[in-house]
Parts: structure tokens; sequence; C-alpha cells
């Protein structure tokens, strides 16, 4: 029997924190790097901290870079997942997995705005979607990054830190969160649960 | 959130372990793990246990290369560095060993150098601890704070001598610091953080409201 849903073991080192918030839900979900469990899982979570290179590296070392391509259902990408997800990465310059439009920039560091960017961001909704059932517009979530994606049509939601990037994004059935909706306290839980909901 | 085993670098051994995955499975906000991190092995350890960032004092003054070393492996945004910091006549200086007041000691570094000198390296985000004011509750040590912001291009965080809501508002107003630490008086029940929150929103003080439920 498949797990309900597959963590993809993309090297970073605080998966933990994600599996606590899937068992608090009551979500099933099995940490894994092996494909056919990916493929057969009824949806894929691809978590990430760390380097873009690093977990590139990781993913194409066990074959997992056209696995994840190809995956038909839903795929949610957090954080360096989400840029993972997109076609490439400032940061070394490396190709992603291009599934989402666009490159993943750099924030721009100023003395009363530094990067990274860590702590909690208010979030615009922009677009309805389920993802974002049940939870209030201008909610605020928990981020730690340095590199986001613009702000485009594939854009659910935004958040600013300095200028404007996407927070939350969806092309087809890839979905992708720049925050820690496991760490986001209850609309990053609302969020988790919405993508494990059936028909989201 | 932040846990602190702060007697791990004066006896020597590292966090304990088991405590982190507890309060982790609980937690649905950041959490932090301190006390004791010497090596990729003990960080890669707690954060496998649930910690979103872990933060490291003496060891990171023992050996500057373990900054690298850690944001090489899990980024800048997973490294905290810990400062424990004490005006000395017209300086700032660090200390050492901390956790215990018959161990603690000089570093022999200036405050602003290594603040600057572990950014370089790669600390992701600074925890001040102004040493002439924790634990007496007349509020942060502003002057320092604002100092070390004037250097920092990450995150700071204030932290020692929070005794009164306008503490909290004077420090985000005047030291410009991203975040302010407390313990005792959140322990004690003296200053409950919803009224805190609700008192900084007041004062224009953006943050996540307090009190919000799914």
């Amino acid at each position: 029997m498949s797990a309900r849903i597959a963590i993809v073991d993309s090297g970073g080192a605080n998966i933990a924190s994600l599996e606590f918030a899937l068992a608090r839900l009551g979500v099933a979900a099995e940490l894994t790097v092996d494909a056919e469990t990916i493929r057969r899982a009824e949806r894929v979570l691809l978590p990430g901290v760390g380097a873009a290179r690093d977990s590139m590296a990781r993913l194409r070392e066990h074959g997992l870079v056209d696995v994840i391509r190809g995956l038909e259902q839903p795929v949610l990408g957090i954080c360096l997942g989400m840029q993972l997800l997109a076609e490439a990465s400032e940061e070394d310059d490396v190709d992603c997995l291009g599934v989402l439009p666009g490159l993943a920039r750099r924030l721009e560091a100023r003395n009363d705005l530094p990067v990274p960017n860590m702590g909690w961001c208010m979030t615009r909704h922009v677009s309805r979607d389920p993802l974002l059932d049940g939870i209030a517009d201008e909610s605020w979530y928990y981020y730690l990054h340095s590199y986001a994606l613009p702000v485009g049509d594939y854009t659910l939601a935004t958040a600013t830190h300095g200028a404007e990037f996407s927070a939350i994004v969806r092309s087809g059935n890839f979905v992708a969160a720049q925050f820690h909706p496991e760490r986001s306290s209850a609309a990053g839980a609302t969020l988790l649960r919405n993508f494990a909901a059936p028909g989201v | 959130m932040v846990f602190y085993d702060i007697t791990a670098s004066p006896d020597g051994r590292s966090v304990d372990r088991s405590w982190v995955s507890t309060v982790a499975r609980i937690l649905d906000i950041p959490f932090c793990v301190a006390g004791g991190i010497r090596s990729l092995a003990d960080a890669e350890e707690v954060l496998n246990k649930g910690a979103d960032k872990i933060s490291v004092n003496t060891p990171a003054l023992e050996r500057p290369a373990l900054i690298d070393e850690l944001a090489g492996r899990f980024g800048t945004q997973c490294v905290v560095l810990g400062v424990d910091s004490r005006q000395e006549d017209d300086d700032y200086l660090v200390y050492q060993y901390t956790g215990d007041p018959d161990k603690t000691a000089p570093a022999k570094r200036g405050t602003l150098e290594w603040v600057r000198e572990a950014q370089d390296r790669g600390a992701g985000e600074i925890v001040l601890n102004c040493m002439n004011q924790d634990g007496v509750r007349k509020g942060y040590d502003v002057a320092q704070l604002a100092a070390v912001r004037r250097v920092s291009t990450v995150p700071l965080v204030a932290s020692g001598g929070a005794g009164a809501i306008g503490h909290f508002s004077a420090v985000f107003r005047q030291a410009r610091v991203d975040a302010a630490l407390a313990a005792s008086v959140f322990h004690s029940g003296e200053i409950a953080i919803p009224a805190l929150k609700e008192a900084l929103l007041r004062d224009g003080i953006e943050m996540r409201p307090g009190g919000e439920s799914a």
C-alpha cells in the first residue's frame, strides 16, 4: 500500500517539522527518494532547506528529475522546494525542474531590510483556489528565504519584502508556497489540510 | 520560540536531543535550538529531531569556521549566532561560556567585529544578549542594539532586559530590531503575549496579530 503523501527527501535538514505537522493533521506521509513510491503517492510534497544546487544534485542522483516533472497528482513545493520547481535559480545559477515558469531571484538586501527574510509576513490573496479555502486573506505565514519567484499569471498570493514576490503559485497540478506552512500556526495547518484533501 | 540549554557549553556537552523532538511535535511556530552545538553532526541531529534553526554561541567563538560549515550545509537561514555582549568603557565586548557564572569569560573579541565576521561567514540571524541588562528587567540596551543594527545586514533579535511592555516598544522603535526575545516575564506570566502584541500593534509596530485560531 502506497503512502497517501510522499515527501521527497530533498536533503533539507528540517523535514521533521513537516512530518510532525502532517501527523498533527492525522495525515500519513512517507519520506522517500524512491521513484515508484513517489509516482504512486496520492500527493507529493517537495520540501527544501539549504542550497538549490545541493538539492538539485540530490534529485539527479536519485533519478528524480524526470519523475517529478512527470507527476500528474497534486504536488506542493515548500520554500526551496518552490524554487526547485521553477526554471532556474539565481543561487549559483542552477537549472531547476522547470515545471513553474520563471526564475528564483535573490531578495534585495538593505540596511532596514535584512536578507534572509526571516519572520512572519502578511500574505495577500490575488486569485481564488481550493488550496486557500477557509484561509482569511491577509493571513500571516512564517518565511525563511533569500530567493523568491516573481509575481506572474500563476500567482495565487503575494507577500512583500522590499518588493512584492510570489507567496503561493499554481501551475496545473503543481502548487508551491514560499513560506513554511508547517511552522505557520493555524493558517499554515489549514493550507496543508487543504492540500491533503481530495479534489485540490 | 527558542530553546536554550545554556549550561551545555560550560558543561562540555550538547543540548538534550529528546527534548527537541518532544517540543517540535506539538509546536506549530518556528523552533530554534541552542546549546553546545559544535559540529555538523550535532547540528544535523538537532535539525532531524525537528528544530528549524540552530543557534551557536560559544562553539562559534572556539572555532569560527563552524559558522561557514553550518551555513554551507544547511543554508544561512538555518544558522543563528548568539552573542553575549557587555559594555565596558566605550566598547562592547563578547563573553563566552555564559551559561555558568563561574566559567563566564571574555572572548577577547569586540562585539561589532564579531557580528561582522559571523555574517561574512554565513550567520543568517543574530541574537544579541546584552549582559548588562540581562535579568534586571530595566529595558533592553537600546544603544548597544542600535550600534549592532548599523553593522548587521541580517535579522537582529534583541535579548536581555525586558521587564515591561514599553521596553519592547522602545527597542523596536529606537534600535529597529527585527524581533525582541524575552523569557522570565513570559514564564512568570507578568506579561501576557496577546496583550503585548495588542499594545505593540497599537504603537504601529507591524507583526502577526495574536489570538489567532483555526
